[in-house]
C-alpha cells in the first residue's frame, strides 16, 4: 500500500521534480524583501527571459545530444565561431538574413564535423568534442583577427532587443524563437520516428543496432542539428553584443550541459526532455537574476549554482535506485 | 505436430570454429524441423554459444554451410540474422530500459508516415502481440525497466514475433525466472509451434527440457555427441552423453588434513541470494561448490566477502560472529577471494605484475607513506618464480600475459596476502591444462599448510578429483553437501540440473 503511494509520488516528483525547482527559486527571491518588489515584475521576468536564449538554443542541440547518450563540449566555442562568422559577414556587407544563415550554418557544418568523427573514427564524443572545443576557439579567433569585430546595426540586433519594435511581440524575437524551436523539438523527440530512435541509441545502442536502426546516420544528424541551434545561438549572441567577439562564452558549454542535466538528463544516456531542460535554463537564470539583484558577488552566484547541480542530479540518481 | 517429410528450416552442415587453441567447434552438423522445440544441451564450454553465435551471424565459422528453408545462409552480421529471421533471446536480455514495451516491440519497424509515428495503430499492433503470447496485462506504455524479468522476455519474444522471426533462439530463457513464470513460457512456446515457429532451446534445467522440446541434441567439447527424440530418452541417457567417457586428466593430490572449523555460515543469506544458506568450512579443508552458473554459487562468495550485503544469518570466523563486512574488514580476518571476472574484476589489467601481487598487502614495502619499489618487485619476482608464471618481468603489464599466467598472478595475490581462508571462484576457467594442473597442485598445498579453500566450479572432474566435500547448488538453495567421494559426475550433474541429488535414479 506504502509502496504503491511511494511508486505514484516518484513518478509525480520524476515530472514536477525540475518545475518545484523552479518554483522554489522564484518563491524564494520573491520572499526576501530587499528584492521582491524589482524581481516580481513583468519587466525583469521578461529580461530573464532574454538572457535565457543563448543557453536555451545551445541546450536544445545539447539535450538531444545527451538523450543519445552523447555529450558536446565544443558548443560554446561553436556559439562563438558563428557569431564571429556573423558579425564577419554582417561587416562585409553581405545582407543580413544571408549573414544570419551563414552564422547557423557554420554552426551546423561544426556538428556535422563533430558527428562524422565520432561515427567514422569510433572516438567517444567526450574526445571529439574537446578537441573541436580549442579548434572552433581557434578559428573563431583567427578568423576575427584576435579583436573584436564591429558590425554596423541591423535589423538582426534587434533580435535581442528587450522591448521589441512592434510592441505586440511583447517579449523579444530570440524568446518567441527560442518557444517555437523548443515546441518543435518536443514534437520531433515525441512524435516522429527519428526521435524514439534517438532514445534507443541512448538506452541501449547495440540493441538499436541490431533492431535495424542506422545508428551513425543518427547521431551525425543529432550533432549536426545540435551545432545548427549552436549557430542560431551564436546569431543571438552577435545581436546582444551588436560585435563579433571571438573569446565569447568560454565556459558556457558547461551551463548548457547543466540546464540539461538539471533537467533531468542523464549523462549515461536515454532520458531527458525539452520541457525539462527549458526549466533547467530558467532556474540557472533566475538565480543569476536574483543574485545580481542582491548585490551578491558573482562567486556566490557560481556556488549556488554548482550546489544546485549537484543536487539535482542526487535527487535523479536516488529516484533511479528506488526504482531498480 | 511437424511434418516429417517437409525440408528443415534450419540445416548447419559441418560447422567448424577453431579459436586459438581451442577447436570450439568441430565440424558440427545439425537440423531444425519446422515447429520443432529443439533442446540444445551440453555442459558449459562444450560449444552451444559458439554454435548460436554463428547462427546469429556475430561470429563467422571456419567451415561448413548454412540453409534456412533449402538457400545457403551466409550472414556476413546479427542484422543479416534478423533479416532471414532469426531472432535471439539472450540471458542478458536485449532490450533499451528507457523505452516503452511498446516502443521496444516496434523499434527499427516503426508505422510511420514521412517520419511521423503513427502511434496508435503501432499501439494496437503490440496489444496484438502482447494477447498472442497470453500476457494481455502488459501495459504497451510501461518504461522496459520497471517490468520483471519474465515480462521482458516476454517483451522479447513479441518483438521476435513482430518481426515475422521463423527461428527463436531462447538461451537459458528460465533461468531467472519464478516457477509460475517458467510455465507460462513453456505456454507461449506452445502457441508457437502452432504459428510452424521453430525454437531452439537451451537450459541446464533438464526435467524442464524434457517438459518442453520434442527433439534434442547433444554437445561436449565441440562435437555433436547424440541426436534424438525427447520421447524415449531418459535423463540419465542425456546426462550421460553430456559428461562423456571417463576423465583421463591428472589430479596431482597433496594429502591434507582437516581440523577446526575455519568459517561457519550461519543462515547466510546476501541481496542475491534467494535462500540462506549453512554451511561449515574447516581448515586444512577443500570444499568444492557445484552448481549452474545463476544458481547462487558466485553470490555466495561474494556475500561472504563483503561484496554483497549480508541480510540475514551471520559468519562465525575463529569464534567470532560477524554479520557484516566489506571486504577491508574480511581480509583483515584472513579472507581471500579469487574473482570468476578475471579481466573486469579479479586483476588490474593495465598494472604491473608486482603491483597486481601485492595490492592487497602494500604493508611490507611502505616506509613514512612511500612505497619501496625495489622491495615489492623483489617480492613479486619470488611468486612469480614460485608459481612457474611465466612473465620477462615484475614490472611487465598483466595485460600482456596469457589467460593462465594470468590466473596464477590473481593467485599469487592470495598467497602473498597470506589468506587464511581462501575463496576462488572459477580458479581454472578459460586456461590452458598445465596451469590447471599446476593450479590444483597449489590448492593441495594450501590445504596442507591448513588453510580453508572453497572453491566454486562448473568443471565437475576438477570438483571430483580436486575438493574433500562437495556442496551442489541450485537455482539459489544448497540441495547437498557430501563426501566428494560419495559423489560422481552423474549424480552431481543430476543434482545441479535438477536439483534433487537423487533424482537421476528416482526418473528411470
Amino acid at each position: 500500500m506504502s509502496g504503491q503511494r511511494k511508486g505514484n509520488l516518484q513518478k509525480a516528483l520524476n515530472v514536477l521534480g525540475p518545475f518545484i525547482g523552479l518554483i522554489f527559486v522564484i518563491a524564494i527571491f520573491s520572499l526576501i524583501p530587499e528584492v521582491q518588489g524589482r524581481f516580481l515584475r513583468a519587466g525583469n521576468f521578461k529580461s530573464v527571459a532574454t538572457q535565457s536564449v543563448i543557453v536555451a538554443l545551445g541546450a536544445l542541440g545539447m539535450t538531444l545530444i545527451i538523450i543519445s547518450g552523447g555529450i558536446d563540449l565544443s558548443a560554446a566555442s561553436n556559439i562563438a565561431l558563428s557569431s564571429v562568422i556573423t558579425a564577419y559577414a554582417v561587416n562585409a556587407g553581405v545582407p543580413p538574413l544571408a549573414a544570419l544563415a551563414l552564422g547557423i550554418l557554420t554552426g551546423g557544418m561544426v556538428g556535422l564535423v563533430n558527428g562524422t568523427l565520432v561515427t567514422r573514427l569510433r572516438l567517444v564524443p567526450f574526445i571529439v568534442t574537446l578537441g573541436m572545443m580549442g579548434i572552433a576557439r581557434g578559428m573563431a579567433k583567427w578568423i576575427a583577427g584576435n579583436q573584436k569585430i564591429d558590425a554596423p546595426m541591423t535589423w538582426v540586433n534587434e533580435l535581442m532587443a528587450k522591448s521589441p519594435r512592434p510592441s505586440w511581440l511583447l517579449m523579444a524575437p530570440g524568446v518567441s524563437i527560442v518557444i517555437i524551436f523548443a515546441v518543435a523539438m518536443a514534437v520531433v523527440l515525441r512524435y516522429t520516428v527519428f526521435g524514439r530512435h534517438v532514445f534507443a541509441i541512448g538506452s541501449n545502442e547495440s540493441t538499436a543496432r541490431l533492431c535495424g536502426i542506422r545508428t551513425n546516420r543518427a547521431k551525425i544528424l543529432i550533432y549536426t542539428i545540435a551545432g545548427l541551434f549552436c549557430g542560431l545561438s551564436g546569431v543571438m549572441e552577435f545581436s546582444r553584443l551588436t560585435v563579433g567577439d571571438p573569446t565569447v562564452a568560454v565556459g558556457l558549454e558547461l551551463d548548457i550541459i547543466a540546464a540539461v542535466v538539471i533537467g533531468g538528463g542523464s549523462l549515461s544516456g536515454g532520458e531527458g526532455s525539452i520541457l525539462g531542460t527549458m526549466i533547467g535554463v530558467l532556474i540557472m537564470s533566475f538565480l543569476r537574476n536574483g543574485c545580481t539583484m542582491m548585490g551578491w558577488p558573482n562567486y556566490i552566484q557560481e556556488i549556488i549554482i554548482g550546489v544546485i547541480i549537484v543536487v539535482a542530479v542526487t535527487l535523479d540518481r536516488l529516484r533511479h535506485r528506488k526504482e531498480s | 505436430m511437424p511434418d516429417p517429410s517437409a525440408p528443415p528450416v534450419l540445416r548447419m552442415v559441418q560447422v567448424g570454429k577453431t579459436y586459438g587453441a581451442t577447436r570450439a567447434l568441430d565440424d558440427v552438423t545439425f537440423e531444425l524441423r519446422r515447429g520443432d522445440v529443439h533442446a540444445l544441451l551440453g555442459e558449459n564450454g562444450a560449444g552451444k554459444s559458439t554454435m548460436m553465435k554463428i547462427l546469429s551471424g556475430a561470429v563467422m565459422p571456419d567451415s561448413g554451410r548454412m540453409f534456412i528453408e533449402e538457400t545457403p545462409y551466409t550472414p556476413t552480421g546479427p542484422l543479416d540474422g534478423l533479416r532471414s529471421g532469426i531472432s535471439m533471446i539472450y540471458q542478458e536480455l536485449n532490450l533499451a530500459p528507457h523505452l516503452t514495451v511498446e516502443e521496444n516491440i516496434m523499434l527499427g519497424r516503426e508505422v510511420h508516415t514521412l517520419g511521423w509515428l503513427k502511434r496508435r495503430s503501432m499501439k494496437a499492433r503490440v496489444r496484438e502481440a502482447l494477447e498472442f503470447v497470453h500476457h494481455p496485462e502488459i501495459s504497451p506504455d510501461v518504461p522496459v525497466k520497471r517490468l520483471s524479468v519474465g515480462a521482458k522476455q516476454v517483451v522479447e519474444i513479441a518483438r521476435a514475433l513482430m518481426n515475422r522471426s521463423r527461428i527463436l533462439v531462447m538461451d537459458e530463457p528460465t533461468s531467472s525466472l519464478s516457477q509460475e513464470d517458467s510455465l507460462r513460457l513453456f505456454e507461449i512456446i506452445r502457441r508457437l509451434k502452432t504459428q510452424d515457429v521453430s525454437v531452439i532451446y537451451i537450459s541446464h534445467f533438464l526435467e524442464e527440457v524434457q517438459k518442453v522440446a520434442d527433439v534434442y541434441t547433444v554437445l561436449r567439447d565441440g562435437r555433436n555427441v547424440g541426436s534424438g527424440t525427447m520421447d524415449g530418452t531418459s535423463l540419465e541417457d542425456i546426462i550421460r552423453l553430456m559428461v562423456g567417457q571417463a576423465f583421463t586428466e591428472m589430479f596431482p593430490r597433496i594429502p591434507h588434513q582437516r581440523s577446526g572449523v575455519a568459517v561457519s555460515m550461519k543462515g547466510l543469506k546476501g541481496v542475491r541470494m534467494t535462500s540462506p544458506v549453512s554451511l561449515d568450512l574447516a581448515k586444512g579443508e577443500i570444499l568444492g561448490i557445484a552448481g549452474l552458473i545463476g544458481s547462487g554459487r558466485t553470490e555466495l562468495l561474494r556475500t561472504v566477502f563483503g561484496l554483497d550485503a549480508v541480510e540475514g544469518g551471520c559468519l562465525v570466523v575463529s569464534g567470532i560472529e560477524t554479520a557484516r563486512g566489506t571486504p577491508w574488514a574480511r581480509i583483515g580476518q584472513g579472507f581471500g577471494l579469487l574473482s570468476e571476472d578475471r579481466q573486469g574484476e579479479g586483476l588490474a589489467l593495465a598494472l604491473s605484475l608486482a603491483d597486481n601481487i601485492t595490492l592487497s598487502r602494500f604493508t611490507p614495502y611502505k616506509r613514512y607513506g612511500l612505497l619501496r619499489v625495489g622491495r615489492q618487485m623483489k617480492a613479486a619476482g619470488e611468486w612469480i618464480a614460485k608459481l612457474k608464471i611465466k612473465a620477462r618481468s615484475p614490472a611487465q603489464k598483466v595485460l600482456s600475459l596469457s589467460g593462465g599466467n594470468q590466473q596464477k598472478v590473481a593467485l599469487a595475490r592470495l598467497l602473498h596476502q597470506e589468506a587464511e581462508i581462501l575463496l576462488l571462484d572459477e580458479p581454472t576457467r578459460g586456461i590452458d591444462v598445465i596451469s590447471k594442473a599446476q593450479i590444483y597442485e597449489w590448492i593441495g598445498e594450501l590445504a596442507r599448510q591448513g588453510k580453508a579453500v572453497l572453491c566454486v566450479s562448473s568443471y565437475l572432474p576438477e570438483l571430483l578429483g580436486v575438493c574433500d566435500r562437495i556442496a551442489v547448488f541450485h537455482r539459489g538453495g544448497l540441495v547437498e553437501v557430501r563426501e566428494a567421494s560419495r559423489w560422481d559426475a552423474e549424480s552431481l550433474m543430476a543434482a545441479a540440473t535438477v536439483g534433487r541429488a537423487s533424482a537421476a535414479q528416482e526418473s528411470t
